[in-house]
């Protein structure tokens, strides 16, 4: 079985995160540039398997600048057995649509059983990706993931939501989707880390993919800091506390 | 030497993270409660740290003597006492992997360097400590096995490991009448005294190890008969960085915890750090920081490369990391006023954790003794 993990390089979201406010994007230097946390969660869900089935084989597959090398890396001293890093100028601010086109073009001759993902990235949040890429790849897609197996030719799980368990599953090759309640990630071990660079990552530019070349750019329009936080409402109890309290709730529609 | 290498800058964010989610969190707990947490301690074996300069045959990291003070620093900066004992079954996996034979090395470090199996050092006796080559712990040849009587004293992990490593007296010729043998948890006649109640290491138990006609076979032994304190001495020349990176490690954190808090505390109208005074000494601790790590690593890479100033290099080191940790740890609390010397701060802990290391390893007082008397042969 052969598992295809999209890794993405994010800011530490231990740190403070930033837009940049003359071009509208992410600040990418100003703090430390990890492995996506729910992406390095399908990976773990994919490394399991691996344990359980040495045959598997793992990928991780990439986009972004010179930078997310070091992503790739990280996933190879985990346990990855190959990475594709697609690094491209033309690629920087591209939009998902644009992104999952690239992705799912990279993807297009890997041969993988499983694209596995986490259902959103903890930088931009839009959640869009992997569906798209199933979209272009015309598979099927299972998405936002709690509990995941895999056994020959196909793959079952559970998604959680407010009104109950979907118990979904689906002939293979599939895309996959895990949200941050599955898997812990592992550490990477130091024998892991040092065969990790001896492990084979190919660079594809654009022009090496199948794949329409019109770029497609998220405009920003514009952008605003968050405001500062200002001092909450105090109310002091001379007798009619609970009323005050209560015509707050509701102003607000707190109630 | 100085500048990180790749793969020491991901080695260091691995440690870090590990430190910081499986020790940090717990240790205050560990260190009220005197838990030795040993599912940890496996945990950190299945990331490599049990064997971290042994070799890989036989499960070892086959890292280098300066990657494992990186490493050592970076677990103490969340809990000194679990990194130092790390540090000493690191010492004792080292042994076996140096001077054992190839059935040896075979049968005890696949679980050493794991860490689903501990090991204990056992050199210092109830009357003998600085003066190691006055041990009385005595082993008899008996046919195929050697029979052990005496006491150890001030043993890490006695108790708790699988493995003791025994300085033992097989001949009245001094230094040169000791041998290092293997003594497995279990064998009859092998006992352990209470825990000992200190003021810091809480986390890792501490107790004499006491042998009453303790029959090993003699294919238990390291090395060759006499061979023991050759053995003991080049295992604590590695010990001794490693115990310097674990106090430089606490000692950054309590550095690090001191700025934070300086910047914070307002008094006399401005942030302490305002006050010229206190912004020197945070200076200072910095400086003595890092010039300690500096004398370190140099000490590391003589190591790893057989140096002939290796021993003079360690000693020296060791003692001034030792000293500089518990210098900028208690300064840290002092730093911090009433502050530091609550609990709950962490300050304190540190204070405590580090004291010992100015002791144990050879005292700071031997290492002045090792580097005078080399200075004098000059």
């Amino acid at each position: 079985m052969k598992i295809v993990v999209l890794i993405k390089q994010v800011p530490d979201t231990y740190e403070e995160r930033t837009l940049d406010l003359t071009t509208g994007w992410l600040n990418r230097d100003a703090g430390d540039n990890i492995v996506d946390e729910i992406n390095e969660r399908a990976l773990e869900v994919a490394l399991q398997q691996k344990d359980k089935d040495k045959s598997t084989e793992v990928v991780v597959l990439a986009m972004g600048p010179d930078g997310a090398a070091k992503a790739i890396r990280k996933a190879l001293s985990m346990g990855a057995d190959s990475g594709i890093h697609v690094k491209d100028d033309s690629l920087a601010g591209s939009d998902a649509i644009r992104t999952a086109a690239v992705l799912a073009a990279a993807l297009k001759d890997v041969g993988a059983d499983i694209i596995l993902a986490g259902n959103e990235s903890t930088d931009g949040r839009g959640g869009v990706v992997p569906a798209m890429v199933a979209e272009f790849l015309s598979l099927p897609l299972l998405g936002a993931l709690s509990v995941a197996e895999f056994s020959a030719g196909t793959v079952s799980g559970e998604r959680r939501s407010e009104e109950g368990t979907l118990r979904v599953s689906s002939a293979l090759p599939a895309v996959v989707t895990v949200t941050e309640n599955i898997a812990e990630a592992r550490f990477p071990n130091f024998k892991g880390i040092l065969t990790a660079k001896r492990k084979p990552v190919s660079t594809v530019s654009v022009g090496e993919l199948e794949v329409a070349s019109t770029p497609a750019r998220s405009m920003v329009v514009s952008t605003s800091e968050r405001p500062v936080r200002a001092a909450g409402t105090k109310v002091v109890d001379e007798g009619t506390a609970g009323t005050q309290l209560a015509a707050y709730l509701i102003e607000n529609r707190l109630v | 030497m100085f500048e990180r290498t790749e793969d020491q800058q991901a080695v260091v964010e691995m440690v870090r993270d590990f430190a910081a989610t499986a020790l940090a969190p717990h240790a205050a707990e560990w260190d009220e409660t005197k838990h030795f947490p040993v599912d940890v301690l496996a945990e950190a074996g299945t990331l490599g740290m049990g064997g971290i300069y042994v070799g890989e045959t036989y499960g070892g990291s086959g890292l280098s003597r300066t990657d494992a003070v990186l490493i050592f620093e970076e677990l103490a900066k969340a809990d000194p006492s679990i990194a130092a004992y790390i540090s000493i079954h690191n010492m004792v996996a080292w042994m076996v992997d140096a001077f054992g034979n190839e059935t040896q090395r075979a049968a005890w470090l696949p679980g050493l360097t794991s860490m689903t199996e501990l090991g204990s050092y056992c050199l210092t006796e109830p009357g003998a400590g600085s003066d190691a080559a006055a041990l009385a712990t005595r082993a008899v040849r008996d046919g195929d096995e050697y029979v052990i009587n005496g006491t150890k004293q001030f043993i890490s992990g006695a108790g708790t490991s699988t493995w003791y490593v025994v300085m033992a007296r097989t001949a009245e010729t001094g230094s040169h009448g000791i041998t290092a043998i293997v003594v497995p948890d279990g064998t009859p006649g092998l006992s352990f005294g209470a825990e000992e109640k200190k003021m810091g290491w809480r986390a890792q138990p501490t107790r004499q190890v006491v042998f009453e006609d303790v029959r090993v076979p003699v294919s238990n032994r390291l090395g060759e008969e006499g061979d023991g304190f050759m053995i003991a001495m080049k295992g604590l020349n590695g010990g001794r960085i490693n115990i310097g990176a674990c106090s430089l490690g606490g000692a950054q954190t309590a550095f690090e915890k001191s700025v934070a808090y300086l910047k914070e505390r307002h008094a006399f109208g401005a942030a302490l750090v305002k006050q010229q005074h206190l912004l020197f000494e945070l200076a200072d601790m910095d400086t003595e920081l890092e010039t300690a790590r500096t004398l370190l690593m140099r000490a590391a890479d003589a190591l790893e490369h057989g140096a002939p100033d290796t021993v003079k290099l360690c000693a020296m080191a060791k003692r001034v990391a030792t000293d500089t940790g518990f210098r900028v740890a208690n300064q840290a609390l002092q730093l911090h006023g009433g502050y530091g010397y609550l609990s709950e701060y962490g300050l304190e802990k540190i204070v405590r954790d580090l004291r010992v290391h100015q002791i144990l390893e050879g005292s700071n007082e031997i290492m002045r003794l090792i580097v005078g008397r080399l200075a004098l042969e000059d």
